[in-house]
C-alpha cells in the first residue's frame, strides 16, 4: 500500500477523537485513587503513583452506597427477566399460533414503540401513588419493564420466525401441549435471541435514572446513578467521592459490554431492520 | 361443534393465554398512561384539586417566556447535534472501517463508551471537568496557551459545552450502524469506480454515501428523537441555567410536574413535544419512504 500524507493526518484526528471519548473516564479513574489534595494539585497528576483507596472506603462508610449497588442490580436483573419471559412468550404466539385478532393486537403494542415515554410520565406516576408503589420496588420494575417489552415482543417474534414451524408440528404429533412446546423446544431454540434481548434490556433498566428519579423518594430506595448523582446536590460537592461513585456505577457496563460486544452490535443493528 | 371450529377455539385461547402478561403490562402501563396523559393535558390538575380547564393550559403555554425560551432551545439541540453526529459517525466509520478487525472493534468500543456508560456518568464526569475553577479543561487551555472558559457558569458558553458533551454520547450507535452497513458494500463497486479514475472523496460521495443513505435516514430518525427528549444533561450538568440558556421541553416538565406539582400544564407541554416530535418523524420517514423507492 502506498503511503499517503492525507491518509495519515485523517488516521490521527480519529485517534485523537478517541483520546478526547476516553479522556473523561481516564480522568475520573485515576482521580477516584488520589487524595482529596492531589485532586486539585496543579500541575495536575496525570498517573497517581501511590493510589489511594481513600475515596472508595469512604464512599462505603458514608453513603448507602451498598444498598444502591444492590438495589440496581435487584431492579435491573428483575426487568430483564420479566422481560425476556413475558416477551418470549408473547413472541412465539405472535409467530407461531393462530389466533383472532392477532395482527391487531401485535401492531399497537409496536406502535407503542413510537410512544415517547416523557409524555406517560406525569400519568404512570399518579398511577403508582394510587396503586402505593410510589417508593417501592414494584414500582421501579413494572412500569420500566412495560416500556421495554413493546421492542422484546417485537424481536422475540422476529426471531420466532426463523424457526421452522415443522419442529414445533412434530411435536404437537407426539402430544406435546403448547405450554410443554414452549417449555422444552421454543426456550432451547430462541437463547442466541434471548441473550441479546437480557443484555439489550439490563444496560437499560440500569441506566433508566429519569424513571427512577420520580418513583424513588427514600435514600435507601435509591439506584447506583440515582444515588451518585445525589452526592452532586449536596452542599460540599466531595469531588472525590462522586468519581468514585461514576466508576462504581459505570463498570458494570463497561464489563457487561466487553463480555458481550458481538451482542451489541447485533441487537443494535437487528433493530435497525425496518420490517 | 365441529372439529376446526374446535381447533381454532383452541388456538385463540392458548393465543391469548400466552400474550396475556404482555397484554396486561401494555395496557395499565402504556395505553392507559396515554390516554390519561391527553386527558389531564386539558384540566388543571394539582396534588388535590382537578378541575376541567379546556384549552387554558394550551393558551397558557403560548404565552410562557420559559415555556418558549426551552421549545427553542430544544429545537437548537436537534439543529446543532443531529448533523454533528451524522457527519462525525460516518466520517470515523469510514476510517476505523479500512482498518484491521481488531481495530475497528476497539475504536467502536471507545465512542460506544459513553453511552453505554449512561448520561448520568458522563454528566458527572464533565461538570467536573468543566468546573472553572478547579477543572482540567480551563487547565487544558491555559496551558496552550488559550483564555480559559466560564463553561457551564456562563449563558454564552453553556449551551456548546452541553451540547458537545451530549455529541459524545450519541455517536457511538450510528458509528456501529455505519462500520455494519460499509461491510455490506461489495468491493466491486469500488474496484468499478477506481477504473473510472475515482479518487477517494470521489468514490466516498458516489459509491459509500448513495449506497448507506437508509442507514444514514434510520440514524437520523433515531437521533432526532431522542435529542428532543434530552433530560438527564441539563439536570446534572446545568439545572436548565444560567438564564435558561440550557433548558429543554423536557427539563421544564420534569420542573412543572415534579417540583411545582403542576400536573396537567406539564401534561400539556407532553402533549406539545410530543405533536411537535409526531410532525418532525413524519416528514423524516416520507423521506426515508421516498429514498428507498
Amino acid at each position: 500500500m502506498k503511503f499517503r500524507t492525507g491518509d495519515f493526518l485523517l488516521h490521527t484526528l480519529v485517534a485523537v477523537c478517541a483520546v478526547v471519548w476516553l479522556f473523561p473516564f481516564y480522568w475520573a479513574l485515576v482521580s477516584s485513587f488520589k487524595t482529596e489534595q492531589q485532586m486539585f494539585q496543579i500541575p495536575p497528576i496525570w498517573f497517581p503513583l501511590d493510589p489511594t483507596l481513600f475515596n472508595y472506603t469512604d464512599l462505603i462508610q458514608r453513603t448507602n452506597v451498598v444498598l444502591w449497588t444492590f438495589n440496581s442490580f435487584f431492579v435491573s436483573l428483575a426487568v430483564t427477566f420479566l422481560v425476556c419471559l413475558i416477551g418470549c412468550l408473547a413472541g412465539y404466539a405472535f409467530a407461531k399460533i393462530g389466533f383472532k385478532g392477532r395482527e391487531v393486537v401485535f401492531y399497537a403494542m409496536i406502535a407503542t414503540m413510537m410512544l415517547p415515554k416523557y409524555v406517560l410520565l406525569v400519568p404512570l406516576f399518579r398511577l403508582m401513588k394510587e396503586f402505593g408503589w410510589f417508593d417501592t420496588y414494584v414500582g421501579l420494575i413494572l412500569p420500566e419493564a412495560a416500556s421495554a417489552l413493546p421492542f422484546a415482543v417485537f424481536l422475540m417474534r422476529q426471531f420466532m420466525y426463523t424457526i421452522p414451524s415443522e419442529l414445533f408440528d412434530a411435536a404437537r404429533v407426539d402430544g406435546c401441549t403448547e405450554f410443554g412446546i414452549f417449555a422444552r423446544i421454543v426456550t432451547a431454540l430462541t437463547k442466541p435471541a434471548l441473550a441479546a434481548l437480557a443484555i439489550f434490556t439490563f444496560v437499560r433498566a440500569w441506566n433508566d435514572y429519569m424513571w427512577q428519579l420520580i418513583i424513588v423518594n427514600s435514600d435507601r430506595m435509591k439506584t447506583l446513578p440515582l444515588g451518585i448523582a445525589g452526592l452532586q446536590l449536596e452542599n460540599v460537592v466531595v469531588y472525590g467521592r462522586v468519581m468514585a461513585g461514576t466508576m462504581l456505577s459505570a463498570l458494570p457496563m463497561i464489563l457487561v459490554f466487553v463480555a458481550f460486544q458481538k451482542y451489541f452490535t447485533r441487537g443494535i443493528t437487528l433493530g435497525a431492520v425496518k420490517g | 361443534m365441529n372439529k376446526s371450529m374446535y381447533a381454532q377455539l383452541k388456538s385463540n385461547i392458548t393465543g391469548y393465554m400466552f400474550i396475556l402478561p404482555a397484554l396486561l403490562l401494555f395496557l395499565v402501563f402504556l395505553v392507559y398512561p396515554a390516554f390519561e396523559a391527553v386527558r389531564i393535558s386539558f384540566y388543571q390538575v394539582s396534588l388535590n384539586v382537578s378541575r376541567f380547564a379546556g384549552f387554558g393550559n394550551f393558551i397558557a403555554l403560548a404565552s410562557d417566556g420559559t415555556f418558549r425560551i426551552a421549545f427553542i432551545n430544544t429545537f437548537k439541540y436537534v439543529l446543532v447535534i443531529v448533523p454533528l453526529t451524522v457527519a462525525f459517525s460516518i466520517f470515523v466509520a469510514v476510517r476505523i472501517s479500512e482498518m484491521n478487525g481488531k481495530l475497528t472493534a476497539l475504536y467502536r468500543g471507545i465512542f460506544y463508551l459513553p453511552h453505554i456508560t449512561s448520561a448520568v456518568t458522563i454528566s458527572l464526569i464533565w461538570s467536573w471537568i468543566y468546573n472553572p475553577v478547579i477543572g482540567i479543561a480551563n487547565y487544558l487551555l491555559t496551558w496552550i496557551g488559550l483564555p480559559a472558559q466560564a463553561w457551564l457558569s456562563s449563558p454564552d458558553t453553556a449551551f456548546q459545552s452541553v451540547a458537545f458533551v451530549i455529541l459524545t454520547a450519541s455517536v457511538g450507535q450510528p458509528i456501529i450502524l455505519y462500520t455494519a452497513a460499509l461491510g455490506g458494500i461489495s468491493r466491486e463497486f469500488y474496484e468499478a469506480a477506481e477504473i473510472d479514475g475515482a479518487g477517494k472523496w470521489r468514490k466516498f460521495a458516489s459509491v459509500t454515501w448513495p449506497l448507506v443513505k437508509s442507514t444514514t435516514l434510520y440514524i437520523l430518525v433515531i437521533t432526532t428523537i431522542s435529542v428532543f427528549q434530552i433530560f438527564v444533561y441539563i439536570q446534572i450538568l446545568t439545572k436548565g441555567g444560567p438564564t435558561n440558556s440550557t433548558t429543554t421541553i423536557i427539563y421544564e416538565l420534569y420542573l412543572m410536574a415534579f417540583t411545582n406539582h403542576n400536573y396537567g400544564y406539564a401534561s400539556a407541554m407532553g402533549v406539545v413535544l410530543f405533536l411537535v416530535v409526531g410532525i418532525v418523524s413524519y416528514f423524516q420517514f416520507k423521506m426515508v419512504t421516498n429514498a428507498e423507492t
